[in-house]
């Protein structure tokens, strides 16, 4: 094994070696791909699918900063995908009904009058400003109840399912003015543009696609950030980041917002694109969804979470509706398997390949290697959220609710753009290395 | 007070339900730390195992009772077979086995939709719970009555292991005080196992139980699961009098909410009250006092 990472090719160590190099040569790659190459080759109809697999992968994004990086497993993010997709639907409701209208199915279903709360989305600005705000403000006030009073773990994820669940209800239930069950449909147009026109679906493509790289570039500028280290301290060691003097709140919270935010997009663009919006897109079994992608991609890297919603959806598409059984156990068992074993993600597997096949020249490093679905740190924390009185248990400076309470079987692999403090902090490094330069 | 006696008579029916399905939930919970997703889709089986058992045995009544000790079994077979392959290997990722758990949960649905048939089944119910009884100058139909007594039976049950066997005393030891009970010669690993049995099957038990109250699908785990894990976390863990108060409390404030309001606002409303209580009380009703750190 030694001297064999020096051997390779200059391009192959830019791609297999973690670095600013890498990110942004993916970066690159992603970009060519998806606004040049996709747009060439693929017919209308797979670019508008794809596009509504981007519209989900931005809401992977948000719950890669969240989970993957802040270790808050939120069951509940559909409900801001519907939030964005709600305004965004009621919006182009009322402009296909036009000034003044009605939008059709309140004239079957309602009272033939548009209510009070749907007339600010008459105006497009107004819109674009809710799809954001609401869904923030949400998260905020959500975010800052639950966060202070130490509520984390198991605890925030039933919290945050409980919403989707009440979320959904609602909506099912305001049948004259949410369209209930069947959800809003029927879209003519988006802020002007004929939806039926191909070239304009074209460019909403190319619109999803930009934001979405847009999304990640500017998670990875966030990661790189001081904030980006307080997140990821606060993740494992919430306490000793109070007692330095931050406020691990605040950084959950922010984190939180970005999530939600990133999520109402990904909604708000999903309208135009799927042509719907339905409670049956916003509710539990949806919400965990969302995290499938994520936890196949690879929950702490960065574009882990977009790559592995993108494929999970289309390999969704593509295989459920020839085999439909066949797809739910597959989903159901690469679940199982990915977190049970490889928590990090495929991205993982090269580091627990590699160890397992340094176990066998150093016997020193193969327990470590055959441990990798154990914690590698975090070992005091059993039950990390059933312990009693962790609220007034501020002086347990050990690994105890922090560390353990994210849940991470290995230590994250902090992007491939991991600053030097996060990377230091990986003994899944140190460990790689120190099984590469034994003999 | 003409309405709140009818109102407070749902609450109680609605508890009981609650209760037995979230009793096993906070059981596993408390002992592992581990949220068990699939806890519904063992509902369901049991659920499904009275139908199996009512083909079989043609008497409503007989099959009835027949299955509610086979339910425990069959769910309590499919929660030790769950806890040795899975979440046994994943101590310290509370998290994670949730999201496992899940995975199972999807699985466990589509196994039911292969071998069942996607439509709902019936189950007849037994004459004898035919029709209501009156109560205090209020008509209750039996089979709540029924559900009501199970969940007590149910409670008195788990309250009598926990409290006067050898085994209740080892989980409240593991409970307590993982690393020492382990060190004390208790193997924390045999207590989990017999723990999740003991939990799954009242998840059978309470399968069981819902087939007096609707038709069965394969998806009718989920939706009583987010409700019972509200129940966990509003009662805490560990001890069954928070689970028993959290979800007879929730299930009265759901009956009164929907006096006032429509149903779907009241489920609004009661989880906004969850956060709020959570803003009193972060660990829930009852928690259990510890040594350990963590």
């Amino acid at each position: 094994m030694s001297g064999g990472s020096t051997t390779l090719p200059r391009w192959a160590a830019v791609v297999l070696r973690p670095g600013p190099a890498r990110t942004w040569a993916l970066a690159a790659l992603a970009a060519l791909v998806l606004l040049v190459l996709a747009p060439a080759v693929l017919s209308d109809f797979r670019l508008s699918l794809l596009a509504r697999f981007l519209c989900l992968a931005m809401v992977a994004v948000g719950i890669g900063l969240a989970w993957g990086q802040g270790g808050m497993l939120t069951l509940g993010q559909g409900v801001f995908f519907g939030l964005g997709a709600y305004i965004m639907a009621m919006h182009l409701k009322l402009a296909d009904a036009g000034p003044g209208g009605v939008p059709d199915f309140m004239l079957l279903y309602g009272t033939g009058e548009v209510p009070g709360w749907w007339e600010p989305m008459r105006s497009p600005a107004t819109t674009v400003v809710l799809v954001v705000a609401v869904p923030a403000l949400l998260a905020l006030v959500l975010g800052t109840a639950v966060f202070r009073r130490q509520v984390r773990g198991a605890y925030f994820a039933v919290l945050s399912q409980a919403l989707a669940a009440a979320f959904a209800i609602l909506l099912v239930g305001q049948q004259q003015t949410t369209g209930g069950t069947n959800g809003l449909n029927g879209f003519r147009s988006f802020f002007g543009y004929d939806l039926a026109d191909p070239v304009n679906r074209r460019m909403l493509y190319l619109l999803a696609a930009g934001t979405l790289l847009v999304m990640v570039l500017a998670v990875r500028a966030l990661m790189r950030s001081r904030y980006g280290e307080l997140l990821v301290a606060v993740r494992d060691q919430e306490n000793r980041v109070r007692f330095l003097g931050y406020d691990p709140v605040r950084v959950k919270v922010f984190a939180y917002v970005v999530a939600a935010v990133f999520a109402a997009i990904g909604g708000a663009l999903f309208v135009p694109i799927a042509g719907i919006i339905s409670p049956a897109d916003v509710g539990v079994v949806p919400s965990i969804g969302f995290l499938v992608g994520v936890a196949i991609g690879g929950r702490a890297t960065l574009l882990g979470p977009v790559l592995g919603s993108v494929v999970v959806a289309w390999a969704e598409t593509g295989l459920s509706e020839s085999f439909p059984s066949f797809w739910t156990y597959f989903q159901g068992a690469l679940f199982i398997l990915v977190v049970a074993f490889l928590p990090g993600g495929p991205a993982q597997l090269a580091g627990v390949l590699r160890r397992r096949r340094g176990a066998g020249h150093a016997p020193g490093a193969g327990r470590a290697g055959a441990d990798t679905d154990q914690p590698a740190g975090g070992g005091r924390g059993r039950r990390p959220d059933a312990g009693g009185d962790t609220a007034d248990a501020t002086d347990t400076l050990e690994d105890g609710p922090g560390r353990a309470a994210t849940g991470h079987g290995d230590p994250p692999v902090v992007a491939a753009s991991g600053p030097p403090a996060a990377a230091a902090n990986d003994p899944d490094h140190h460990l790689a290395a120190t099984t590469e330069r034994h003999p | 007070m003409d309405a709140v006696l009818p109102q407070l008579f749902a609450g109680l029916s609605l508890g009981s339900v609650l209760l037995l399905a979230a009793l096993g939930l906070a059981l596993t919970f408390g002992q592992m730390g581990v949220i068990n997703m699939a806890h519904g889709e063992f509902m369901m089986a049991g659920a499904y195992t009275t139908f199996v058992v009512q083909q079989v045995l043609a008497d409503p009544g007989v099959s009835l009772l027949v299955s509610v000790v086979v339910g425990f079994l069959v769910g309590g077979l499919m929660g030790v077979v769950l806890e040795v392959l899975l979440i046994s290997r994943m101590h310290r990722r509370p998290l994670d086995t949730l999201l496992v758990t899940w995975g199972v949960a999807l699985v466990l649905q589509q196994v039911a939709r292969d071998v069942f048939g996607a439509p709902n089944v019936d189950v007849r119910a037994p004459s004898w719970l035919a029709g209501p009884v009156q109560l205090l100058g209020v008509s209750v139909p039996r089979s709540r009555l029924f559900i009501l007594a199970l969940a007590v039976v149910c409670v008195a049950a788990v309250a009598l292991v926990l409290a006067r066997t050898s085994l209740g005393r080892r989980i409240r030891a593991v409970v307590q005080n993982r690393d020492l009970a382990e060190t004390s010669g208790i193997s924390t690993a045999a207590t989990d196992r017999l723990t999740f049995f003991i939990g799954s099957g009242i998840a059978g038990v309470a399968g069981v139980a819902l087939t007096l109250l609707g038709s069965i699908g394969p998806t009718l785990g989920q939706s009583y699961i987010v409700d019972a894990f509200l129940v966990v976390v509003v009662g805490g863990i560990g001890q069954i009098k928070g689970a028993v108060v959290a979800a007879f409390g929730l299930g009265i404030i759901q009956a009164f909410l929907q006096l006032g309001t429509t149903a779907s606002l009241a489920k609004v409303l009661l989880l906004a009250l969850v956060v709020l209580f959570l803003q009193w009380r972060p660990q829930g009703l009852v928690t259990v006092r510890t040594r350990s750190l963590a």
